[in-house]
């Protein structure tokens, strides 16, 4: 981004405004958000991702995500030629602290994961009460005031992003930061990849870069046979990820 | 033949009492925002949106640190957004005079991206740190703002310049 | 608590989400439903043989469904907000639809036909006893006093009506815990159309052994003859029910191991380590093979009296362990692997914790001093000299 002083001093007031829409918490301090102008998802680039855990610290400090728990995480593929369907698999603390450094031959990538904020999602179906919910702008959310804490949901997610808090004997996952997104801002995984290789989209959005991206890349979701309807889209993805 | 079904009259008359009773429960109990959206409480999208967030934005950074941001753009960390190695700055954004960031060790954070894995990409700049650097802290030489290492010209700023 | 892992594991499916009392429930509810299917047989499919178990059926029943909600409101976060799922039930959830299955089969089939079986020996209990009982046989009959024979008849019309539609309700009740686990497409483990069939069958399975069982048992503490032809009944069905539902979960197993699709390598690898005393060895062989193999022998072959009952007793309880080792590898079994199949967990089951062992023990004996309280209150044997409305003790299975 080009920064001139003339952009600085038309940038300047526009972030102190933001920043009072953001530090003010309620997204009626940011009147223009409109629930049915979006449609949330992420893109995952995988050939890009690093393993640096920056995304997993980031995920736990924005949104207090409890130890041992986690909301995103990163695991590790190492893929020995033929062997597709036995890829060995591993994901220390989520990646929290990085990757141990190794040498090993043959096929290896880091593969970040989080909820896919399905558009039929299986958790939201099974919920006995309605906490946890898809919302109008397509984010998957749990109400913890209502959740009953049944865990039937944690049962049905086929991704494995799901997890009881134990401060609030709720359930619990990636909101895509939607206290963020609501106010223009990026999620926090996405603002501190230093890759680039997450970025937040918005389907609905004519402009977003999601659109030619998808057009010229080979893209895929996890489990596409389960028909869940995920909007996490990865590139660069191998038959091996699980 | 009515006293002979009294027992069950009784009875129908204490599950419809019963059924009034919860009918009248869940029209006082039910949060009245249920089923705005769908079926789910309406208030929660707002109270879940209503969180304080804790990273800034590198925009926000840059609105007042554009003299680093020009620095980082003589490099490749112009990528790297601020937060990923300052980690979370909010507060500071907020109120600069009175929260201040930590100092970071670069002896830590830098190996989290650079330390050589079989896992990262082959063109993503990586080294066995233990043999590049002997040991010493990787700001000992680099610069995190503009890390390529040249002799030419260096001010004296505190974020320019070898440490 | 560090939590053993084989292999590769989701970092959030290490740790189980559902313990044993989730083992518990669909246990519990099966017996209810087993025990009910025994009843059913006396008054809908008039199997006289079978009708001095018929009211100790029916409060065993009792006994164990008002037991069944307890093991799931020890296990949930919140339990103070449950009866959210009254207020406001998600009908795409089948937890939340069964809450009001399990209402239905409570108030309108179990209680009702009780109350409709026992409601001349509560009036008449209410003008002779004094004191507590006295005021609990009053509220029982709703100050109604009308045991006119009319009433009566109308009662056991009624009553058997209600059975009637008691079978599919019984078949409601456990076939849809079947199916709150059998509709999880994200687990290969439980995701099956046969489960809420194997549920059903194993439910009557277990539930007819129980009854079997408590009827052997409460008679031997009474010190009364046995009415053997009852026993030999109950145990054939417990047979012909047992060959069922043997023959549906080695369909499911022969399935699995002929399609060996995505899932198969790693459940097969879980049976064959982690599961391999409680499914092959507690399960199947002790729990199932062996029970099915002594019955059919009493089928087969003129035993003595004697050595009948030894086997009816042997077998029954084999049959109860069986079936309580397959709520547990359903349950437990489908949460040890993980859905990247790649890898396995272990469960560490507490003690003394909310939802530890000696939790699960205490709520596996609540029902008995429940039934005790419920047998002194309503005596169901069949001499205890009660009189229906025909006139027949239709009590004492004499016709």
């Amino acid at each position: 981004m080009d920064i001139t002083r003339r952009r600085l001093l038309l940038l300047l007031p526009a972030a102190a405004v933001a920043w009072k829409y953001v530090q003010a918490g309620t997204p009626e301090a940011a009147p223009n958000y409109k629930l049915t102008e979006h449609w949330w998802g992420m893109l995952i680039d995988i050939p890009k991702c690093i393993g640096c855990g920056s995304c997993v610290r980031a995920c736990a400090e924005e949104n207090d995500v409890p130890e041992g728990y986690y909301r995103t995480w990163i695991e590790r593929y190492h893929v020995a030629d033929w062997k597709i369907e036995r890829p060995d698999v591993e994901s220390p603390n989520g990646g929290k602290q990085g990757f141990p450094p190794n040498e090993i031959g043959g096929k290896n990538f880091f593969v970040p994961k989080l909820c896919n904020h399905c558009a039929d999602s299986p958790c939201t179906q099974v919920c006995p009460v309605g906490a946890t919910f898809v919302t109008p702008d397509g984010v998957v959310l749990v109400d913890k005031s209502y959740c009953l804490g049944c865990r039937y949901c944690v049962q049905a997610c086929p991704y494995g992003c799901r997890f009881i808090n134990p401060k609030t004997d709720t359930a619990e996952k990636c909101t895509l930061c939607y206290h963020r997104i609501t106010k223009g801002l990026t999620t926090a995984c996405c603002e501190v990849c230093p890759t680039g290789a997450r970025q937040l989209a918005d389907l609905k959005n004519p402009k977003d870069p999601i659109h030619e991206f998808m057009r010229t890349h080979a893209v895929q979701v996890l489990k596409p046979h389960m028909a869940t309807g995920a909007k996490v889209f990865y590139n660069g993805m191998d038959g091996s990820v699980r | 033949m009515f006293k002979d079904v009294e027992h069950l009259i009784r009875l129908a008359v204490l599950m419809a009492i019963a059924l009034i009773a919860f009918v009248t429960l869940r029209a006082l109990v039910v949060p009245h925002s249920f089923g705005e959206y769908g079926h789910y409480r309406g208030d929660a999208i707002a109270e879940i949106a209503g969180r304080p967030a804790a990273f800034a934005g590198h925009d926000i950074c840059e609105a007042c640190h554009a003299d680093v941001l020009e620095q980082k753009k003589q490099g490749k960390h112009v990528v790297v957004p601020c937060e990923a190695c300052h980690g979370a700055q909010a507060k500071h954004a907020d109120d600069p005079a009175s929260v201040k960031p930590a100092k970071l060790d670069t002896a830590v954070i830098c190996a989290r991206c650079h330390e050589a894995n079989s896992a990262k990409p082959k063109d993503f700049p990586q080294v066995d740190t233990a043999d590049h650097s002997g040991g010493l802290a990787c700001g000992t030489c680099h610069q995190p703002h503009r890390p390529k290492i040249e002799t030419a010209a260096v001010t004296n700023s505190a974020t320019e310049g070898p440490k | 608590m560090q939590i053993p892992v084989e292999g590769f594991m989701y970092p959030n499916e290490v740790e189980l989400q559902w313990s044993v009392l989730i083992v518990l429930y669909p246990f519990i509810t099966g017996l209810v439903a087993g025990a009910f299917i025994l009843a059913s047989l006396e008054r809908v499919f008039h199997v006289d043989a079978v009708k001095p178990t018929y009211r100790l059926a029916l409060l065993t029943a009792l006994a164990f469904l008002l037991v069944a909600p307890l093991p799931l409101q020890l296990h949930l976060g919140h339990p103070e907000r449950s009866f959210e799922m009254y207020l406001t039930p998600h009908r795409s959830s089948a937890m939340a639809m069964f809450g009001f299955v399990y209402l239905w089969y409570l108030m309108a089939v179990l209680l009702l036909e009780i109350w409709l079986d026992y409601r001349r020996d509560m009036v008449l209990k209410s003008q002779t006893t004094t004191g507590v009982t006295r005021f609990i046989y009053r509220v029982l009959t709703l100050g109604s006093s009308n045991i006119s024979e009319r009433s009566l008849h109308i009662d056991e019309r009624l009553g058997y009506f209600i059975t009637v539609i008691g079978i599919p309700s019984a078949f409601l009740l456990h076939g849809y815990v079947g199916f709150i686990f059998g509709s999880v497409k994200a687990n290969p483990w439980w995701s099956s159309p046969l489960m809420p069939i194997v549920f059903i069958f194993s439910a009557m399975v277990s539930g007819i052994a129980t009854v079997m069982l408590l009827y052997m048992l409460t008679t031997w503490l009474r010190g009364k003859e046995i009415d053997i032809l009852c026993l030999d009944k109950i145990a054939q069905y417990l047979f012909y029910v047992f060959v069922i539902d043997f023959s549906l979960e080695m369909l499911d197993l022969l399935h699995r191991i002929y399609e060996a699709d995505e899932s198969f390598r790693s459940l097969d690898f879980m049976v064959h380590s982690r599961l391999w005393v409680s499914q092959v060895f507690i399960q199947i062989l002790l729990g199932t093979v062996t029970p099915i193999i002594m019955l059919g022998l009493t089928q087969i072959f003129n035993l003595s009296e004697i050595v009948r009952k030894r086997i009816y007793t042997l077998a029954g309880c084999l049959t109860v362990i069986g079936i309580f080792a397959m709520r547990w590898n359903v349950v437990i079994g489908g949460q040890l692997f993980s859905k990247s199949f790649l890898g396995y967990t272990t469960y560490k089951m507490g003690f003394a914790t909310r939802e530890g062992l000696l939790t699960a023990i205490a709520l596996m004996l609540l029902p008995f001093p429940i039934l005790w309280v419920l047998v002194k209150l309503f005596p169901p044997w069949p001499d205890a000299g009660s009189v229906t409305a025909s006139g027949t003790n239709r009590a004492q299975g004499i016709s």
